[in-house]
């Protein structure tokens, strides 16, 4: 029952990589089905304190304080740290920072060096590891697949259960592999990829599965656009996303600060190399994608699989059959002002944003900064890093320089625009092009308009002043 | 949590597909405790304009739909974000279930977990529903959890619902003292795995850091 990841299993069925990663984390199985998993890593944010009140009501107490790890994302004031606009916020703060020391749980804090996005901290800490389940109080949780770890989102009743059990119960999810092959034309990247999967089978159309992301073209993204894919399986519907872990992965975590050292190091790895899906491994479903047919993608409307290529045109609804589909695209468009047929490469902007845990890293940063460098932004914008270490590293790296001569804003770590609930917001009837994960109504605050798509993408909409293919943009530049 | 077998009263047809948590409840609403209700703001910008007042042809701010215990919605229902404070809206606002052809994981997860229950009807069976509600708003409809049925006029339809789920549901139950029970089987893996796999653990951070 506890038999761990792949090893003396070489005998027996074709497993899949999501198969060895539950298998080796169920404590208990009921004859339903149900399995109580036991949870290697839990973060906790501002937003946990719902979870903390649930613990207190109950005089519980934190099961594993050393698995449990509490970053400030959500609510974090992005300028003027020294004080949160409006007294509620600074509560929010207050009260991770009292919840986490009062259960002797290890704080990222507003003012720590290492503090930033939850799904950029775990990973850039070496929190986040191949084989291990990870859960967090936020749908994109998901990111940390990109390891090979079983990484997903849960409610507060679950995150007051992790906390209080160090275990979830779960049902296993259906499986399901989504192939990318080919070679990607450049200037499309991992963003591209997942909005494609999603334009192509819906925003449910992952519902109840674990999805490992396969193929030539995944194998060679680096951690980076790995994370941005495995980040947005939550938008395609799935309960995780997934990608085996290889060299490109090990390199990769080698030596950050909580990774195990010397020989448990080597030990690991080891273990880690029998974790990809066994060649001959069954999946409840199959797709795959060519990457060489994949153009720069945006978003239309508002839900994540409103995407198309950069040079299609915006759907018209009296060419739907189906009049419950015709009425939710009159309803997109007049949310997002726009007209039926429309060009989308002609749809003007009015801001830009550049962050969120889908696209805030380093190499998101030095793709924007690439097509900005020398060059002006037409309309304002945004740009927030995915953690204060990333920051560091790019204003090291002068980026910080090629955002500002741009003239957009370059400010602090956290969750920021994408989520709107730091005060930093989209205003009513505006127009973003945003390289984060939802463009739901009033996502990026009361009736702003999102458009998604990747951070270069985002740069090239900034210099053009509407939605414009970055492909040109790149002409000459590395 | 209190125990639900069979809700019976009006059903208030929502009729969107692909409705978010962000829509269930705006991120800027989720600053304050439970205890305070959050029923006010379920749909918040769905239901009211910009200036607050009440979008009269919002089906939520209609008559008979005001305080019906059951809302009927198209696909995807409760996608995206893990906020469980939807569903705190959702429960405070006093709906007991919601009938939609598909849920997001973890809304529908959420919504067990607060008393509240998500019925899952086939495509076809939600448009009935839909198109029988706008005939007859007041139509009586009945959720019966035991037998898994939802009916409504002279049809009597079975909806799915995962089988732990139900019971739960049904005795109103709390993981947490069912997890306990298991306390013994925890510490074994535990155990073992600690000594198994002693990377799994985090390392102390470096010195340096």
């Amino acid at each position: 029952m506890t038999g761990s990841a792949g090893r003396g299993e070489t005998v027996g069925r074709p497993r899949s990589l999501f198969d060895k990663l539950w298998s080796s984390h169920v404590v208990v199985e009921r004859p339903s089905g149900d399995a109580l998993l036991w949870i290697d890593r839990h973060f906790v944010h501002e937003g946990s304190f719902h979870a903390f009140n649930q613990l207190q009501a109950r005089s519980g107490t934190v099961a594993e304080p050393g698995l449990t790890f509490g970053v400030a994302d959500h609510y974090v004031p992005t300028r003027n740290r020294d004080r949160a606009e409006q007294p509620e916020i600074a509560r929010m703060i207050d009260d991770l920072g009292s919840n986490t020391a009062r259960h002797g749980i290890e704080l990222f804090g507003m003012h720590d060096a290492r503090q930033g996005i939850v799904h950029v901290v775990g990973p850039e800490q070496g929190l986040t590891l191949p084989g291990l389940t990870m859960v967090c109080g936020d749908s994109h949780t998901s990111t940390h697949g990109a390891f090979g770890a079983y990484a997903f989102g849960i409610g507060a009743s679950e995150v007051a259960h992790v906390l209080m059990t160090q275990t979830l119960w779960q049902k296993k999810p259906k499986t399901m592999r989504i192939r990318i092959d080919g070679t990607p034309i450049a200037g499309v990247g991992a963003k591209d990829f997942i909005l494609s999967i999603i334009a192509r089978i819906g925003a449910d159309g992952a519902r109840g599965h674990a999805v490992e992301y396969a193929g030539a073209a995944v194998q060679a993204l680096p951690m980076a656009g790995r994370m941005t894919m495995c980040n947005m399986s939550i938008e395609a519907g799935a309960r995780c996303g997934l990608i085996a872990p290889d060299e490109t992965t090990f390199r990769w975590i080698e030596g950050r600060p909580f990774v195990p050292k010397g020989d448990v190091f080597a030990r690991a790895v080891e273990d880690w190399r029998r974790l990809p899906s066994d060649e001959d491994a069954a999946f409840d479903r199959e797709i795959s994608l060519d990457a060489a047919r994949i153009a720069p993608v945006v978003t239309w409307g508002t839900s994540p699989e409103d995407a198309l290529p950069i040079d299609g045109h915006v759907p018209d609804p009296a060419r739907e059959t189906d009049e419950g589909r015709a009425a939710t695209l009159r309803d997109a468009l007049d949310y997002m002002g726009l007209r039926a047929g429309q060009k989308l490469s002609d749809i003007a902007i009015d801001r830009v944003f550049i962050g969120s845990c889908t696209n805030a890293r380093i190499e998101d940063l030095r793709a924007a900064a690439s097509v900005l460098s020398g060059r002006k932004a037409k309309v304002p914008g945004l740009v927030s890093p995915g953690s204060s270490l990333v920051k560091r590293q790019a204003e090291e790296e002068g980026l910080d320089r090629i955002f500002t001569e741009a003239g957009l804003d370059w400010v602090e770590a956290g969750c920021s625009m994408c989520v709107g609930m730091n005060g930093d917001t989209v205003p009513a009837g505006e127009r973003c092009a945003s390289t984060t994960n939802r463009n739901f109504r009033g996502r990026q605050g009361p009736g702003a308009r999102t458009h998604l798509m990747s951070p270069a993408m985002v740069a090239a909409a900034a210099v053009a002043g509407r939605l414009a293919d970055v492909r040109p943009m790149l002409e000459g530049r590395s | 949590m209190k125990p639900l077998t069979r809700i019976a009263g009006q059903a208030c047809p929502l009729g969107l597909a692909n409705v978010d948590t962000d829509q269930l409840i705006p991120a800027r609403f989720m600053k304050r405790p439970r205890s305070e209700g959050y029923g006010s703001f379920l749909m918040h910008d769905l239901r009211r304009d910009e200036a607050g007042a009440e979008r009269p042809e919002f089906p939520l701010n209609r008559e008979p739909w005001r305080s019906a215990p059951i809302l009927v919605a198209r696909r995807n229902f409760g996608s995206g974000s893990s906020r469980e404070a939807a569903v705190y809206a959702l429960a405070d606002h006093g709906f007991d279930v919601v009938i939609a052809p598909t849920f997001g994981d973890i809304f529908a997860s959420n919504a067990v977990k607060n008393g509240v229950l998500p019925a899952v009807l086939g495509e076809d069976e939600v448009e009935d529903l839909l198109a029988a509600l706008a005939g007859t708003p007041d139509l009586a409809v009945t959720v019966d959890l035991g037998a898994q049925t939802v009916s409504w006029g002279n049809r009597c339809v079975a909806f799915a619902i995962d089988p732990v789920w139900r019971e739960q549901l049904l005795n109103g139950w709390d993981d947490i003292d069912v997890t306990r029970s298991f306390a013994g089987e925890i510490l074994r893996y535990r155990t073992a795995t600690e000594t198994e796999r002693p990377w799994m653990r985090p390392a102390g951070p470096s010195p340096d850091r």
